[in-house]
């Protein structure tokens, strides 16, 4: 079988749809709601990936290298925030944020 | 191998500007440490209102540059002035809280710098690549700053969750813009008009782009706060230090706004019939949710975020006309909403007793005795955003409407004007509490020479819109034409 676009499509299309979903149904842990932004973003890089080599046009691979770049960025302020959160509250359990209501 | 024409940096320069100089504050910063906060506040101020200079000298021509990735017209030059203004005076009126509240660090005012070049440089963005770039120098600068009294639960609670919520849509962003480049064939937001246009000549859009284009509405609601993805506000509103919510309600406001436009005037007008339906859908979730759920809140800055979200609704009333008009009628809303917007949060800072900022409404209890300039101020600002005549706020829903009626959508008007009835009562509940309740202890005084300065002159722009309206006027015109050239 020939692997094509829609394979690669549907598979990024399962991966986002967990991402969003690990971001909420998750009520343990908030770094689990990092990995999933971060699966989300990958989902993301596998489309814009197979569309570049559907199209023949680099552009979705540059796009795809930035991608990456801000992801990492994203992270580590993710990463910085949960770090004065705990030194706060001593907890990252998503059920404990809820000093003000929302 | 091809030849490499150098691009016109010229058309870019005030966000070069912004981008180098706020390098060299990070250095000074660095340097000289926590010491030199104020300084840097007044320097970003200054560079701001340079770039300001430059933005409105700048070649008023539609132009683009760097292989079309930048553009720069009369709309980026409306959008930007706003910007840089709402960033510089939201800076300046949280120069005394930021020294008090423990947040006397350096690195504040540089975000800010950082982040409103972000916002400039999504204004001007002609691209999904940098679009998406600008955003995101946009966010991450302001997930830092919503968390910036880093001792203080609220603060890091709402950093928390507006980065969680914020990546989330970026996600839903990133996964829109690759359904739109691989359906569209392109980034460029020329080509993906012209795939549009295409498409939508043989009749639908295609599935792809529809997707992609939904996704793309998505995750700029959430950046603009507009129902259903509006989850975030309050409580960020509520747990930010609240010069931070000040600038939040301002600027990226703003900045969301302009993208909103550029997206959907731009390379999706052919698809006009698509998106006007979830814009309308947005517009009248926002307005109702912003006129009921703000009735029950007891704290201010909460009061204040639902009413950002209601107003939001009401200018996507001008962009859900999608006319000429209406894209007239939503520039000028928005410069009146961040007039108002700045006034009513320079009241809430000034809203201190012994040295301890209170922000509840009940705290505000007869205020006309114990201060009664300020009384007054506030509630110019509140009969303002209520929509009561001659005040600014009126005019701002006046064209919108007007707008809305003329590309009939009459239901969407009645409905926004029902909405702003409703919205009036917890307005002018506030006004009733300064003006009838029991006087409670006085705020402290002097406020500040800042506050004072920011109130004058944003109250007095509020309350006399109607005498001198033709600058705003004007330049919504001009920048709503240049969008539909």
């Amino acid at each position: 079988m020939e692997i094509g676009l829609m394979h690669y499509l549907t598979v990024a299309a399962i991966l986002f749809t967990l991402g969003v979903f690990g971001i909420f149904i998750n009520r343990k842990n908030v770094i689990v709601i990092l990995m999933a932004v971060e699966l989300m973003l990958l989902a993301v890089n596998i489309n814009l990936v197979a569309f570049s080599t559907y199209l023949n046009d680099m552009v979705g691979q540059v796009f795809a290298m930035l991608v990456l770049t801000v992801a990492a960025a994203e992270a580590a302020i993710g990463l910085a925030i949960l770090v004065i959160y705990f030194r706060n509250r001593g907890t990252i359990a998503v059920e404990d944020i809820n000093v003000m209501k929302g | 191998m091809t030849e490499y024409d150098s691009p016109n940096y010229l058309i870019a320069l005030p966000e070069i500007f912004l981008a180098g100089t706020s390098l060299i504050l990070l250095m000074v910063g660095v340097f000289i440490g926590n010491r030199s906060t104020t300084i840097l506040t007044w320097a970003t101020s200054a560079i701001m209102m340079v770039a300001l200079i430059m933005v409105l000298v700048g070649d008023e021509s539609r132009s683009v540059t760097f292989g079309g990735l930048f553009i720069s017209d009369i709309f980026s030059t409306y959008m930007k002035s706003l910007v840089l203004i709402g960033s510089t005076i939201t800076l300046l009126i949280g120069i005394s809280y930021v020294k008090r509240e423990g947040m006397n660090r350096f690195e504040f005012p540089i975000l800010i710098l950082f982040a409103t070049t972000g916002m400039l440089l999504m204004i001007s963005a002609n691209d999904l690549i940098a679009l998406y770039v600008g955003l995101e120098m946009q966010s991450l600068a302001l997930y830092i700053i919503a968390a910036f009294k880093r001792e203080s639960i609220r603060s890091t609670e709402s950093g928390l969750k507006y980065f969680v919520l914020g990546a989330l849509s970026s996600g839903l962003f990133l996964y829109g813009a690759s359904l739109v480049y691989g359906f569209s064939g392109g980034t460029g937001f020329t080509e993906i008009g012209f795939a549009v246009s295409n498409i939508s000549d043989q009749g639908n859009l295609s599935l792809g782009l529809l997707i992609g284009l939904v996704f793309l509405a998505a995750a700029i609601a959430f950046k603009v706060s507009a129902v259903p993805f509006h989850m975030w506000t309050p409580d960020v509103y509520e747990g930010a230090p609240t010069p931070v919510t000040a600038f939040f309600a301002a600027a990226p406001k703003i900045a969301a706004m302009a993208l909103l436009i550029r997206l959907f005037i731009g390379p999706f007008l052919d698809a006009f019939d698509q998106w006007q339906q979830i814009i309308v859908f947005i517009s009248i979730a926002s307005m109702g949710l912003g006129a009921f759920a703000a009735i029950l809140q007891s704290n201010i800055k909460r009061l204040l975020a639902y009413s950002s979200i209601g107003h939001v609704g009401y200018a996507l009333v001008g962009l859900a006309a999608g006319t000429e008009e209406g894209i007239k009628g939503v520039l000028i809303y928005l410069a009146i909403y961040m007039t108002m917007t700045i006034g009513a949060f320079a009241c809430v800072l000034a809203m201190k007793r012994k040295g301890q900022m209170v922000e509840t409404i009940d705290d505000l209890s007869g205020l006309s005795r114990t201060n009664p300039s300020m009384a007054f101020v506030f509630s110019i600002f509140m009969f303002s955003m209520a929509g009561i005549p001659p005040l600014a706020g009126f005019f701002g829903k006046f064209y919108v409407f007007m707008a809305a009626i003329k590309a009939d959508l009459i239901g969407l008007a009645i409905i926004g004007v029902l909405a702003s009835v409703v919205g009036a009562f917890y307005y002018i509940r506030i006004v009733k509490v300064m003006y009838f309740d029991k006087p409670k202890e006085a705020f402290d005084r002097p406020i500040g020479n800042e506050l004072t300065f920011v109130l004058a002159v944003t109250g007095i722009i509020t309350g006399l819109f109607f005498a001198y309206p033709d600058p705003v006027l004007d330049g919504a015109a001009i920048a709503a034409r240049s969008l539909f050239y």
